[in-house]
């Protein structure tokens, strides 16, 4: 087991080293997009005295370098700092408006919990599902039944999210009102009625990732199919269905784990069309508000939330697909 | 003779006008109850209660037109009324402003409304380093004296007229003297709802006082809520499907959905909102009035309105006095599309053609790029080679404007003439983006300003919208609607505010479930 903490040791480290060469970029990308903050946020007011007055209250006016290292230097003490609307906000008022602080944290605090209990659903519906469908395509392939679903998920996962969006809100809430187009969860909602709201995204969702993991599930028992015990099992007369989730599935496992981590990575950075569409309060929406006014400080805060994610997650794939193979768990 | 009871007399239509000739107002079919879902466009999650920094819709209508009351109110007729202040009278030379205050107004938190409140949330305008909006309008008084807890004088330190209207700015709104901080946190003011949750850039929830001031004439609904939809198709989508009651800024490109949809009614007003094509009138060849005058009858503002407004406006005539405002000048003779004529102008600047650059983006307005283009096709028939720049939107406001001869701009309007024209025309102000010289005109500002007698107001102001469209340095195509839409639960007295969008922003104390 040692061997595996140094390899969960280093490959914390290599991440922390990936996410900050992510902040380089995302500092540089957004530098690099035309207009600022203050121009941004003056819109018509944008006279030339006014965009400086803000840029100097701000510190825009500072060497992008130095900018960055400032920031740099608070996020390693674990201050993300402070929203630039927030800052300008206050500047607005004069004096102080004895508000609590409003730093970046705790603005996007409760937006990604949002946006996780969207994944949190998203994958309560997506994993079993797209693996039992997995394990019935392996099972009946090339089937009707196979054929018809691979085609199903294969036109879901080719479509762009907010169409697939549109055809479910125009199927499930304005032909059938099942379900609210509008997923605007609040706190303090009771669980039912959140989990009612949040179903047409998670729906959403769901079609966009159960393909890849479908396929994936699919391909990997398909191809432990031709191993030679296999061809043991069935010569002992085990029914098929026995033969696929006792004796080839955890041998699959690896590949699927590798790919069920993967879509959840993905349903925590991708959701940002589904969460405009539905109105869904998660990181998503903050993001692209925060995007379009260049407010920097939560713009680097969204993507480092984002990058640890794929970090993590990809981590964690690595270390269960190690647990799950005998032979990795104890190299020679 | 069937008898009719008082109840059947109030639902049947005769009685209707019965009522009305009693001088019952019709409003008295108005019905109290229910929840006001409201899904609205331009909210920020760096929104918050204090009025100063408020700047779009959704804080507009959940402050202004809800939580929050000013001292005076222009009504969905567009007269001027008392909000807080019962009444108010001037001196002579409109300098000395005497404003009774409505007695027994409490603030949500308890806290009686008073003098003192007026005092210290005007004062929140001219703070040292505050930044608001409104600041113009409350660094004009010179001095602020309380006459008794429901009495204040006001004196300016030049005559203004329009000062009563000016109060009704959204960005000044009364907190309590001392609470200022608290009220601003959490929404303390004197409107018909109170806060009962507010989640910056999400969502709002009010609920009725149990008594207010306008008992009787505003207030219909239970609670209300504003939900923050910034997406247009999402909006839409949720009146479609009976999410919300009503949405603001309707996406004209899906309005005939919309229509084709019976339980949905879409409401528009003209109000003052336009967009311009200003000149720098100090450049050549924008100096010579012959050029400005060929360039405003090269444009065909028909065809701009159905293609660019879909419909949804209303041609304008190079002036930028509104529908909505008090002196708008409808019977001015319209600057027309008539290439012969632009032809003549041209001439007389001694020209055969013209070949200028008119600098576009759609940051501008939606749409100025092709009212750009349609503006070169209908101009090449004067002789007017009109070369459309496509700029970035990006640091346009920055870059652009003011700063090329020729661009494309839009304005909100203002809810008084002097306002306007102080914004954007007054010789000298950092805004005003044509630069004209006008020496009539500026006189005209200045004596108007001060004039208390509303006839000669009306002929003063008619006279300046004159002198823009004729010779001024701007060509202004159209005005563009509000356009809103609601659910055919909803009603309303008949007559929709067109100073803002959604019934002026009152749709919370003015509409009810019918």
């Amino acid at each position: 087991m040692s061997g595996l903490l140094k390899i969960i040791i280093q490959r914390l480290f290599l991440g922390l080293i990936t996410l900050l060469v992510v902040s380089v970029i995302i500092f540089t990308a957004v530098n690099l997009l035309p207009g600022d903050f203050a121009q941004a946020i003056l819109g018509q007011g944008a006279t030339e005295e006014a965009v400086a007055a803000i840029r100097e209250q701000l510190g825009l006016d500072q060497h992008p370098v130095q900018r960055y290292f400032q920031w740099l230097a608070g996020a390693l003490q674990g201050d993300l700092g402070t929203p630039m609307s927030q800052a300008l906000f206050k500047s607005f008022a004069g004096t102080n408006t004895g508000e609590s602080d409003v730093t970046v944290l705790s603005q996007i605090g409760p937006r990604f919990a949002n946006t996780m209990f969207l994944a949190a659903v998203t994958a309560a519906i997506a994993v079993p599902l797209s693996i039992f469908l997995g394990i019935l395509t392996a099972l009946y392939r090339n089937s009707a039944f196979d054929r018809a679903m691979n085609v199903f998920t294969l036109s879901s996962i080719s479509s762009p999210e907010f169409f697939l969006a549109y055809i479910l809100i125009l199927f499930l809430a304005v032909l059938n009102p099942i379900f609210p187009s509008l997923s605007n969860i609040f706190e303090g909602m009771a669980f039912g009625d959140r989990l009612e709201k949040t179903m047409l995204p998670a729906l959403t969702l769901t079609l966009v990732v159960t393909a890849h993991m479908m396929r994936m599930t699919r391909a990997a028992i398909i191809n432990l199919l031709a191993s030679p015990y296999i061809e043991m099992a069935r010569l002992k007369g085990l029914s098929p269905m026995r033969v696929i989730v006792k004796h080839a599935l955890p041998n699959a496992l690896a590949p699927i784990i590798n790919v069920v981590a993967l879509n959840l990575a993905y349903l925590i950075t991708g959701v940002v069309i589904v969460e405009v569409v539905f109105v869904y309060p998660g990181i998503g929406q903050l993001f692209v508000d925060s995007v379009k006014i260049r407010d920097i400080p939560v713009v680097q805060a969204c993507c480092l939330i984002f990058a640890a994610a794929y970090i993590l997650l990809n981590l964690t794939a690595d270390i269960l697909s190690i647990i799950s193979n005998p032979r990795l768990r104890h190299p020679k | 003779m069937t008898q009719i009871s008082r109840r059947s007399l109030l639902k049947t239509g005769a009685a209707a006008g019965v009522l009305a000739a009693t001088g019952m107002p019709l409003r008295a079919q108005a019905k109290k109850g229910g929840r006001l879902r409201l899904g609205l466009a331009g909210a920020n999650t760096s929104d918050s209660w204090d009025g100063r920094t408020h700047s779009d819709s959704f804080m507009i209508m959940a402050a202004h037109g809800c939580v929050f009351d000013c001292l005076t109110e222009v009504g969905a007729d567009g007269q001027l009324k008392g909000e807080l202040a019962e009444s108010w009278e001037a001196s002579a030379d409109a300098k000395t402003w005497t404003f009774k205050l409505r007695q027994g107004v409490t603030f949500h938190n308890g806290k009686a409304f008073g003098a003192d409140d007026v005092i210290a949330s005007l004062g929140m305008h001219t703070e040292e380093g505050a930044k608001s909006a409104a600041k113009p309008i409350v660094s004009s008084i010179s001095e602020m004296k309380k006459i008794n807890d429901h009495e204040i004088e006001l004196t300016l330190a030049a005559g203004n007229a329009d000062f009563p209207f000016l109060l009704s700015d959204y960005h000044i709104l009364m907190f309590p003297a001392g609470q200022i901080e608290e009220a601003i946190a959490k929404g303390i003011g004197t409107g018909m709802y109170e806060v009962v949750s507010f989640d910056p850039g999400v969502r709002f929830v009010g609920k009725r006082v149990a008594s207010h001031y306008k008992d009787g004439s505003a207030g219909w609904f239970d609670e209300v809520e504003a939900i923050a939809i910034n997406d247009s198709s999402a909006r839409m989508n949720a009146l479609m499907t009976g999410q919300v009651d009503a949405v603001n800024r309707v996406d004209v490109k899906t309005e005939a959905l919309l229509k084709a949809n019976p339980a949905v009614n879409i409401f528009e007003v003209t109000g003052n909102q336009h967009y311009t094509f200003p000149m720098l009138t100090g450049t050549d060849p924008y100096s010579n009035i012959s050029v400005r005058k060929a360039l405003k009858h090269a444009i065909n503002r028909e065809e701009l309105v159905e293609k660019i407004l879909q419909g949804h406006g209303k041609v304008a005539n190079d002036h930028p006095i509104g529908p909505a405002n008090q002196y708008y000048a409808a019977d001015l003779e319209q600057n027309s599309y008539d290439p012969d004529k632009a032809k003549f102008y041209l001439k007389e600047a001694g020209m055969d053609s013209l070949s200028v650059d008119l600098s576009a983006a759609n940051a501008a307005f939606s749409g100025a790029i092709d009212a750009a283009q349609l503006y070169q096709a209908s101009a090449k028939a004067a002789g007017i080679n009109i070369n459309v720049v496509q700029e970035p939107d990006d640091g346009y406001w920055s870059n652009v404007w003011l700063k090329k001869p020729w661009c494309a701009c839009y304005w909100s309007g203002r809810a008084t003439e002097d306002w306007m024209f102080s914004t954007a025309y007054e010789s000298g102000v950092p805004w005003n983006d044509t630069n004209w010289e006008n020496a009539r005109f500026q006189e005209l500002l200045l004596t108007a300003r001060a004039e208390l007698d509303s006839s000669k107001r009306r002929d003063m102001y008619t006279e300046m919208q004159m002198l823009m469209s004729s010779e001024g340095g701007t060509v202004i195509p159209m005005y563009a609607n509000y356009v809103d839409a609601h659910s055919t639960k909803l009603t309303n007295s008949g007559t929709i505010g067109n100073v803002f969008q959604m019934d002026s922003s009152r749709m919370m104390e003015r509409w009810w479930f019918a």
